[in-house]
């Protein structure tokens, strides 16, 4: 049983003032809108949002997961390329670094170019390279280039970066086997893996928070079931299962059937975690004072669930939902990988990564690997983020 | 005796190191311990008193820094101190201090002791750490230890683990470990504030059986004055890391000087007897609730099918009638049932036996709208104001709950409403848009209690409404109480484990034990005369605050036949 | 009191691996049409033609023209006596296949896991004691990208790394000499150079997270008054973190073996792919890929029943440490 604070001593019952330490004593230091008037009127989201807001590393991941997205979302504009488009000419073109300080022998300029880099096959061995030609290829910010229809609403040209002559191209992450600009298929592919995420969590969240909440709200029998359902789910390996259920999807399938049954199957994994994070908060509130206060208010039981119960486990279910994305987005990156996941037109990291999986191709073209990089940075960030949360959910308990 | 000091704090100041610096906790704490003498460290939570007890022992809790004073030790009076606080605190030398010169019991026995290793093993490693001796010479000394602090079958006991303990053979397990070197001092950190009363009274007896033997000092912590008057022979006196006040025993008593030590005691002596200000309920006032052989048995449900494994009977046959303006208090201890009694006339649990009558409505078979209506006329106040206030809800929200779901008032009414409520209980209306984290214990107990008046009921079930409030602060809660019962003409069951609170607020009171009633009667003629030996237990294992009469009482131990 | 809960918890396993049963059987009737569709179609591609009465007469050998529970109860009472079935595509019996597999599996998950722990405890108990010092930021930062990073990425890295540095294949668990020798003490000491590539790629994200495991709960453990009662009677810093808070935290971690395997079974499979490792993995996938049925379903249910066995052992082993789960 918690004893009351240590400010109740010499407290006047009239008083006005605050006990400014009571809750916050091992608080670092206050922050100018964190002031005791502030915090006495500090709604639940803004108290985790004030403690949130000193996780640095969890501020970083959420800039980064805001960037990700943001790339998907404009993915078309982004991207300087059609992602699909071949060229023969540009087989393992090398990466080309962005340059902005442009000197000439007249003098120089801030204005975004390249260098240009030739093919050329060795006589001898017949093995292609590409040296620099020595000239630059000027780029544009908000320039014109393809057609595409953005959103598959609006026609447009206008990308993010475009070459300032339409017939010159550019690889900021090199090409792959068939000339494909990788910087603009890593930038689609940010919209699948991306997305799969989320479509995914929000299919666990439905099976989780049913399940889990059932097994905590009605407890005995119904709790002991999906205990043992959760228990046995969780004793299973994921990725032989997936790979059979996987290997049962026709390949002809179109590529947005083939998405919904694969984020379908990463969730089956999500869900636990979920469901028994839910039941404990409900098992555990259920028999809470001010659950029990609310009762005896006479409050219906869907008021007493809609009211009292879920504000106090939202801020829980994001957390946990948060750390349940970058599982999927690793379930699906491993089984595209292997070929099982989405397939080719379709676009994801995962089926970029399946390029990569020849020991002599990645040894002759590195850049191959820099979906994996995408993978890594925002499954970190997602966990950075999710730990964030995850502490700051409750910003009662101490 | 010589009477030099055994162990001198001198000018101790410890600070804890934070962002904006150093924020000191001590402010120059000094005081003596003398061989065979018990002194008292006394004060409310956050008064510096746990920190002193580690501090002795160099363990400062982190990120706390000695940044002043010294501590002497000097068990063989020769003039020639250790200085604690100069030693390594992970060096050999504090290392053999501790729990070798000197041992220290804590607050919580459970979690005091570890989980995992039998007491046996967790007292022989203390022997051997700070004796010469073979193990099995070691388990016979932690065997004979057992054996001294009462704990009966010492031999079995040592290969039992902590949790197979009662709370009371926990602590005098503790005791037998911190002991078990035969240390000079003993510092005990409110070694018996997690145990009920009659547990406390036995532990009391056995420190002092205990420290008569073996001739030690004793520093004990404690907030509760009834514990000081009966053991200490010096008294200190803290407040937010001052020592305000010290002296010996009766001085403190008779002749308090410091404004906070005469506060402490006030809130103490007013609880010796009723509250004056009680206003008595009409000779002819008719029952509101009338409650007969009322059970409530609890079923341990396991495995897959849901078996019943264990049933306990929480609530064994309870019958008591409640007059109209009438306090009637429930005592007992822990598992007595006196909780269940109260949530079983909530109906926050649905009894299995028996008859509960409100005035003519019968209780046990209320559902739907008529539950509703009874709840509104029932109240209830909960022990714990962290617990029952929904911390994601501003105060209005929270008292305008129930006006709300039962449709009473809307719009400017409501908030007119909860503005009087908050003004009735002696809070500013203007506070009403902050969320409870603004408010200290007392203040919440306050919202509690208008959430639970804003329905006007007849019935308040209050249960241990002050027991998680400091001491000073109960006595304004329960005037509170009183204020309101005589206003609003309502009629209590006040639910508590605490005889001096029952005493100043209860016109009759029900005494519990392993969930029956065992005597029931006026207030003071229970307390003057008590008929059943469980009550006389009880009532004379309760400290009195008077050091004076200690030893003029017998203390009775009751132990039914199935103990 | 411990045999009996032990005892109980094995006849638990009953179900559980009557559930898995299903499972695997499912999972591989799931796929539309069976093994005869596909190798019809093979046959298809090089010309030949089988006549409506060899299709009929080939699935009705085969068991496969029989209702769903037919097959699966013929399956299950098979495998009770160690007959896995036949292979379509091998032609030979699937335990002549699946065993020597399921043994590199095996030795491979059990190595990682050693592995897993060697690494993850030391380093656990070090991040939590001292927390926030350089190490316990290094440890922690390994750690999260430990996580982050797929294995068959850290696979691909690593062999991308053998072959351009050190120019050297590094994939495989036997060099060429004794990849079909019988079992000799050279063989295993060839074994044991190719094993650590697999354990370290296989390993790291569970040591990530065990370190994570045991660090929170070792934090949890350090405030607890019970480590300062241990403090209090002069036990030194390192004996009384060793025996008390880190023995409690030791729990929790055990426990965790229940979880590490399934993931180290369902990572194993990946890894070796990529690897190119002669265990499970690889032709699980092939089998799955040209629905070889009963190859297959011999390895989901095989796979999934080490897991099953794995938290069997970790519920025990708890049971035998923690007097507290015991007395329950």
């Amino acid at each position: 049983m918690s004893k009351a604070t240590e400010t109740d001593a010499l407290d006047d019952p009239q008083s006005r003032e605050l006990p400014a330490d009571a809750h916050y004593h091992d608080a670092p230091a206050l922050e100018a809108d964190e002031r005791p008037d502030r915090v006495a009127i500090a709604s639940q989201w803004q108290l985790i949002w004030w403690s949130f807001r000193r996780h640095k590393l969890a501020m970083v991941g959420l800039w980064v997961i805001g960037l990700l997205y943001f790339v998907a979302l404009f993915a078309e504009f982004i991207a300087p390329n059609d992602p699909t488009q071949q060229n023969r000419r540009a087989v393992y073109h090398p990466p080309q670094m962005v340059r902005f300080l442009d000197i000439r022998e007249d003098g120089w300029s801030i204005r975004p170019f390249v260098y240009e880099m030739d093919r050329q096959r060795d006589p001898e061995t017949l093995a292609i390279s590409y040296v620099p030609s020595g000239d630059k290829i000027y780029l544009r910010l908000f320039g014109r280039g393809e057609e595409y229809k953005f959103w598959g609403l609006w026609e447009t040209d206008i990308h993010l970066l475009a070459t300032v002559k339409p017939r010159d191209n550019f690889f900021i992450f090199g090409a792959d086997r068939l000339g494909r600009d990788m910087f603009s298929r890593v930038m689609y592919g940010t919209r699948i893996s991306m997305s799969i995420g989320l479509v995914g969590v929000a299919i666990s969240l439905v099976l989780g928070i049913t399940l889990g909440g059932l097994s905590g709200y009605y407890g005995g029998r119904v709790d002991a079931v999906i205990q043992r359902l959760i228990e046995f789910v969780l004793s299973l390996p994921t990725i032989p299962i997936w790979l059979a259920l996987a290997a049962a999807l026709p390949p002809s399938w179109p590529i947005y059937q083939q998405y919904f049954v694969i984020t379908l199957i990463v969730s089956l994994v999500g869900w636990t975690e979920l469901g028994r994070v839910v039941r404990g908060r409900f098992l555990a509130m259920k028999n809470e004072d001010f659950v029990i206060a609310a009762r005896l208010d006479g409050a219906s039981e869907r008021r007493i669930i809609f009211r009292h119960m879920l504000p106090s486990l939202t801020s829980h279910i994001i957390a946990s939902l948060t750390l349940a994305i970058p599982l999927m987005i690793l379930a699906e990156t491993s089984l595209s990988f292997l070929g099982l996941g989405l397939q080719p037109p379709a676009i994801s990291w995962g089926v970029l990564l399946k390029e990569a999986q020849n020991i002599l191709t990645i040894s002759q073209a590195p850049w191959l690997f820099i979906p994996g990089a995408f993978v890594v940075v925002a499954v970190l960030a997602f966990n950075f983020l999710g730990d964030g949360m995850r502490d700051a959910a409750d910003p009662y308990e101490h | 005796m010589t009477d030099h000091p055994i162990l001198t704090v001198d000018r101790l100041n410890v600070g804890f190191a934070s962002r904006q610096g150093v924020m000191d906790v001590l402010h120059g704490v000094s005081f003596e311990l003398h061989r065979g003498r018990t002194t008292c460290i006394v004060g409310e939570s956050g008064s510096g008193k746990s920190v002193t007890a580690r501090t002795i022992l160099n363990m400062v809790p982190r990120p706390g820094i000695i940044n002043g004073g010294r501590i002497l030790f000097d068990p063989e009076g020769t003039g020639r101190p250790t200085v604690l606080t100069d030693l390594d605190p992970r060096g050999r030398e504090i290392r053999a201090i501790r729990g070798g010169r000197i041992g220290m019991i804590f607050q919580e026995p459970m979690s005091s002791l570890s989980p995992v290793h039998t007491i046996g093993n967790q007292i022989v490693e203390a022997v051997r750490l700070h004796r010469d001796c073979s193990k099995a010479e070691a388990r016979e000394i932690a065997r004979d230890m057992l054996e001294q602090v009462e704990i009966p079958q010492p031999e079995k006991a040592l290969d039992k683990y902590a949790f197979e303990y009662s709370g009371g053979m926990r602590q005098r397990a503790m005791i037998a470990m911190a002991l078990s070197c035969h240390p000079d001092v003993l510092i005990a950190d409110e070694p018996t504030t997690a145990l009920d009363v009659t547990t406390q009274a036995e532990i009391l007896d056995l420190m002092r059986k205990l420290q008569d033997e073996l001739h030690m000092a004793i520093m004990f912590i404690t907030h509760d004055m009834g514990v000081v008057a009966e053991i200490a022979d010096q008294v200190v006196v803290m407040e937010k890391g001052h020592v305000v006040e010290q002296g010996g025993v009766e001085q403190i008593f008779t002749a308090p000087r410091h404004r906070y030590t005469r506060k402490l005691l006030g809130a103490v002596k007013r609880l010796e007897e009723p509250a004056t200000e009680k206003r008595r309920p009409a000779k002819a006032a008719g029952p509101v609730l009338k409650v007969q052989d009322l059970a409530l048995h609890f079923e341990k449900r396991e495995g897959f099918l849901q078996r019943v494994t264990d049933t306990v009977r929480a609530v064994d046959g309870v019958s008591f009638t409640l007059h109209e303006g009438e306090a009637l208090g429930i005592v007992g201890e822990s598992g007595s049932g006196k909780t269940t009694v109260g949530r079983c006339i909530a109906r926050v649990y649905d009894p299995q036996g028996g008859v509960m009558d409100y005035r003519g409505q019968d209780l046990m078979a209320a559902e739907g709208a008529r539950l509703r209506e009874s709840r509104r006329e029932v109240r209830m106040i909960f022990q714990d104001p962290f617990a029952s206030l929904n911390p994601r809800m501003t105060v209005k929200q929270l008292i305008a709950e129930p006006l709300i779901v039962n449709g009473l008032a809307s719009g400017q009414a409501l908030e007119d409403r909860v503005a009087k409520l908050l003004t009735d209980v002696g809070l500013d209306p203007g506070m009403m848009e902050r969320y409870p984290h603004a408010f200290s214990g007392g203040q919440r107990q306050r919202i509690v209690v208008a959430r639970a008046i804003a329905l006007d009921p007849k019935v308040v079930i209050a249960d241990e409404p002050t027991s998680a409030l400091d001491v000073s602060i109960r006595t304004q809660v329960l005037d509170l109480l009183l204020k309101l019962q005589a206003d609003l003409g309502l009629s209590f069951i006040f639910i508590s484990h605490d005889m001096a609170v029952i005493r100043y607020f209860c016109d009759r009171v029900a005494v519990m034990f392993r969930g029956r009633i065992v005597e029931i009667g006026e207030t003071e003629q229970i307390i003057t005369d008590p008929q059943h030996p469980y009550t006389r237990a009880l009532l004379s294992s309760v400290p009195i605050a008077d050091p004076t009469l200690r030893g003029t009482r017998t203390r009775h131990r009751y132990h039914p036949e199935t103990a | 009191m411990i045999w009996r809960f032990i005892l109980k918890r094995i006849l638990w396993m009953v179900p559980f691996l009557f559930a898995v049963s299903v499972v695997a059987f499912l999972l591989i009737q799931a796929p539309p049409g069976d093994y005869l569709t596909t190798y019809i179609a093979k046959l298809g591609e090089s010309n030949e033609v089988l006549d409506q009465a060899s299709v009929e007469n080939l699935r009705a050998r085969f068991g496969l023209d029989q209702p769903l529970y037919v097959q699966y109860f013929k399956w299950v009472g098979n495998l009770v006596q160690g007959d896995f079935g036949m292979s379509f595509e091998w032609r030979q019996p699937v335990s002549d296949l699946v065993w020597g597999r399921m043994a590199l599996t095996l030795m491979l998950s059990f190595a990682t896991l050693l592995f897993t722990w060697a690494v993850a405890f030391p380093i656990g108990v070090y991040s939590a004691v001292r927390k926030y010092s350089v190490g316990d930021y290094i440890a922690t930062t390994i750690g999260f990208i430990g996580l982050a990073t797929p294995n068959f990425l850290l696979a691909l890295i690593l062999m991308y790394v053998g072959v351009v540095h050190f120019g050297s294949d590094v994939g495989g668990l036997f060099s060429n000499e004794y990849a079909n020798a019988p079992w000799s003490w050279g063989k295993f000491v060839d074994l044991m150079q190719h094993l650590w590539l697999p354990v370290v790629v296989l390993g790291t994200s569970a040591t990530a997270s065990l370190i994570r495991i045991m660090r929170a709960n070792l934090l949890d453990e350090l405030n607890k008054p019970y480590v300062d009662t241990a403090r209090a009677k002069g036990l030194s810093e390192f004996w009384l973190i060793m025996k008390y808070p880190v023995r409690v935290a030791l729990n929790p971690f055990i426990s965790t073996i229940g979880w590490v395997l399934p993931n180290l079974v369902s990572g194993a499979v990946v890894t070796a792919i990529v690897l190119s490792l002669p265990t499970a993995g690889p032709l699980m996938l092939q089998a799955l890929l040209s629905q070889d049925m009963y190859l297959a379903g011999a390895f989901v249910l095989l796979l999934s029943s080490l897991t099953v066995i794995g938290m069997l052992i970790s519920d025990i082993l708890l049971v035998l440490l923690d007097p507290r789960v015991r007395y329950e």
